[in-house]
């Protein structure tokens, strides 16, 4: 299953011919797939893309507050993950989750009026753009520090084992976060107590501006795994199909076998960290190579569903359509809903009744006698 | 029936009976199994409940919490221990950024009932690392409650209502007092325990007020009985966030005078806070400034000096004598 195709990264820009050539080899032959389950996994592709260039509009907007990443050349990668896991597996993810929160069954509406910071979002506003939780979804998170996620969800696959159950927990991280300690912590842990977890590196060949190359001393990430005796795989993440099923032999042999395993997938961030980053530190070349329309995995499961024939014009302006209005759709649910009101500042902080706890607004008298 | 424990064992046997009375409460840390602790805190645990429930872990500290904080997630009540005070730091990104955000982060969706145990203060010839007392830290930080236990009694009942709470809490043990023996009376219910964030007026008088807590209540007390002219009070905070002001604000009306004690570094400590805030709220009833009592704003020191370091009964006294001189 490892694809043995290395990618070159943010490094030098080739001409992608080459890497696609790959891609088409490996990749799974479309006379074997489900026609309906193709265009389920384009629609919400699509979907992911609609919403996250909607996202960067409203944030440019200021509709939307604090720090906003988007998934846009990742939709191959959201997908194909999550189109594995059943309802009752466990997916934790970084701060790069907007995608992640729609594909694993949140509402488009929920999760735009959460960036909006409206009291109808999936954490009422209070998460935002990186933390959004939803337990019956079971999206036990994002998390905007890197690395924070990874000893909660092997915590949360012990919890699973400990209790007997089944489940699997898929772990999300960037490739910046194969860097930190809590990554070696937790690798540790799962290996030592055989826990189903399936930590994925969605390698984008960059940590905000700083290469793969010039941060991890082994730049093969899938192989960084091998010190805990970890089973690691490549997969090309442009490729929803090879996502799918790189993924899906992992999580079943996680789940049967009662181990950690890791994935990588590669494709390009399309634009910067946030979306305000301006990525200065990237080439004419290397901007070039993220923009592409080879390294597109829309486009390229587009045309490749067109020349299969199964999506026709027809169908495929029917989908973009109704895409188009679900987006628009979850906009206007933000924009109008409610934004929290002030008395809920202290809200949420404990769980249990706090004997003497400071709530004074500026308004109110310093004694209350 | 009561029976004569040392504030160690007072939470050993804390702990055990909230195991017993929940099943999904599990401890784990470094060798908190099968040795039981450095402080043999745990001792025996593993032996009655097994290695899945009292784990063993790698040396971790983020991996440890964190996974703690995982357990949490999915129901459970993880008891971690940190071995030593200044062995926290590298659990403080889990701690600061996860434990006690993560139930405002989802709106209340999620609570992360998790207890971390440390052993912490001076006075057992350990040098930095093993002596700090990092408790405002975590008290400056919304989210987490941070209690400490100065007698057996209170080690005993304020495990296990740490335990229950469904907040994260830092539960700060004083290690210099863990072979201190006093009664517990372990048949009374857990319910008529006082609340865990009640102070506790472990000396009653009318001159002046000490407020202390964790291993500074002992030596407060025998200022007390020392100082022969005046009637001091003293008064064992047990919880540091939050703290019990209805207690202390009480106590500083009838007296007019308060020594705020404790072994961490004066500056920024949790008796600075204490001070700003008794005198917001009880300022015409002051007869002179509140007066600490404090370790120095240094590191720790090497062991031959920390008996200059830690506060003692003359420092206290002196505390006093300048408290009157107003």
């Amino acid at each position: 299953m490892a694809d043995t195709a290395k990618p070159k990264g943010g490094g030098t820009a080739k001409s992608s011919g080459g890497r696609r050539q790959n891609r088409k080899n490996d990749s799974p032959d479309l006379a074997d797939e489900s026609p309906k389950d193709l265009l389920d996994h384009y629609r919400r592709m699509l979907l992911v893309r609609r919403f996250e260039e909607r996202t960067g509009q409203a944030y440019t907007q200021a509709r939307i507050g604090g720090y906003c990443h988007l998934n846009l050349g990742e939709e191959a990668t959201v997908i194909g993950l999550t189109s594995v896991l059943d309802e009752r597996d466990y997916l934790f993810t970084n701060y790069r989750e907007h995608g992640y929160a729609i594909a694993k069954g949140m509402s488009p509406r929920g999760v735009m009026a959460e960036l909006y910071g409206r009291t109808t979002g999936v954490s009422r506003g209070w998460g935002g753009s990186m933390h959004m939780f939803d337990t019956e979804t079971r999206l036990l998170g994002g998390y905007g520090i890197v690395g924070g996620q990874l000893p909660l969800a092997t915590g949360a696959a012990l919890a699973v084992t400990y209790r007997g159950g089944d489940e699997v927990v898929m772990c999300q991280m960037g490739d910046g976060t194969t860097n930190i300690g809590a990554w070696h912590e937790s690798l540790n842990i799962a290996s030592l107590w055989n826990l189903p977890i399936v930590y994925v590196v969605v390698n984008n060949f960059t940590g905000m501006g700083t290469t793969v190359e010039m941060a991890s001393a082994e730049p093969d990430l899938y192989k960084r795994g091998s010190a805990f005796r970890i089973e690691g795989h490549r997969v090309d993440g442009r490729d929803v199909l090879a996502v799918r099923d790189a993924a899906s032999g992992l999580v079943e042999r996680a789940r049967s076998e009662q181990r950690p395993f890791l994935l990588e997938a590669y494709s390009y961030r399309m634009k910067g960290h946030s979306v305000v980053d301006p990525a200065k530190y990237r080439t004419k070349e290397q901007a070039e190579e993220a923009r592409d329309k080879a390294n597109d995995p829309v486009a390229i499961f587009e045309e490749r569903l067109l020349n299969a024939g199964v999506l026709t014009e027809d169908t495929k302006k029917e989908i973009s359509d109704a895409v188009r209005e679900e987006v628009a759709d979850a906009a206007d649910f933000a924009e109008n809903s409610p934004h929290p009101d002030v008395s809920t500042l202290f809200d949420y902080t404990y769980a249990t009744p706090v004997a003497n706890e400071s709530k004074r607004m500026p308004s109110e008298p310093v004694f209350a006698e | 029936m009561g029976s004569k424990l040392t504030l160690g064992r007072a939470i050993n046997t804390g702990l055990r009976q909230a195991m017993e009375a929940d099943p999904k409460v599990l401890v784990m840390g470094e060798d908190v199994g099968k040795l039981g602790g450095v402080f043999r805190v745990t001792d025996g645990l593993q032996k009655d409940f097994g290695a899945d429930r009292v784990i063993d872990t790698p040396l971790a500290e983020s991996g440890i919490v964190g996974t703690a904080i995982g357990l949490a997630l999915r129901g459970y009540r993880p008891v971690c221990e940190i071995q030593f005070d200044g062995f926290f730091f590298p659990a403080a990104n889990q701690t600061f950024s996860q434990l006690a955000k993560i139930r405002r982060r989802s709106a209340g969706v999620l609570s992360v009932p998790v207890v971390i145990r440390i052993p912490y203060g001076g006075g057992i010839g350990a040098v930095e690392h093993h002596s700090e007392s990092p408790e405002a830290y975590f008290t400056h930080t919304a989210g987490l409650r941070v209690v400490t236990a100065a007698t057996p009694e209170d080690a005993y009942w304020a495990i296990q209502q740490a335990v229950a709470s469904d907040d994260p809490v830092i539960f700060l043990e004083p290690k210099r007092r863990y072979y201190e023996k006093a009664e517990v009376d372990t048949d009374a219910t857990l319910s008529a325990a006082p609340p865990l964030d009640a102070a506790r007026v472990a000396r009653p008088g009318s001159d002046a007020t000490i407020v202390a807590y964790g291993p500074m209540v002992k030596t407060a007390l025998q200022a007390a009985e020392a100082d022969t002219e005046r009637d001091i009070e003293v008064i064992d905070l047990r919880s540091l966030a939050p703290i019990d002001y209805d207690t202390v604000a009480d106590s500083v009306r009838r007296t007019g005078r308060l020594v705020v004690v404790h072994e961490a570094p004066l500056t920024n400590g949790v008796g600075g806070e204490i001070s700003a805030r008794v005198t917001e709220e009880c300022f015409y009833h002051l007869e002179a400034p509140v007066m600490r009592v404090c370790g120095f704003d240094t590191p720790y020191p090497q062991s031959r000096l920390e008996e200059y370091y830690l506060p003692d009964l003359d420092r206290i006294l002196d505390g006093i004598d300048r408290a009157f001189a107003y």
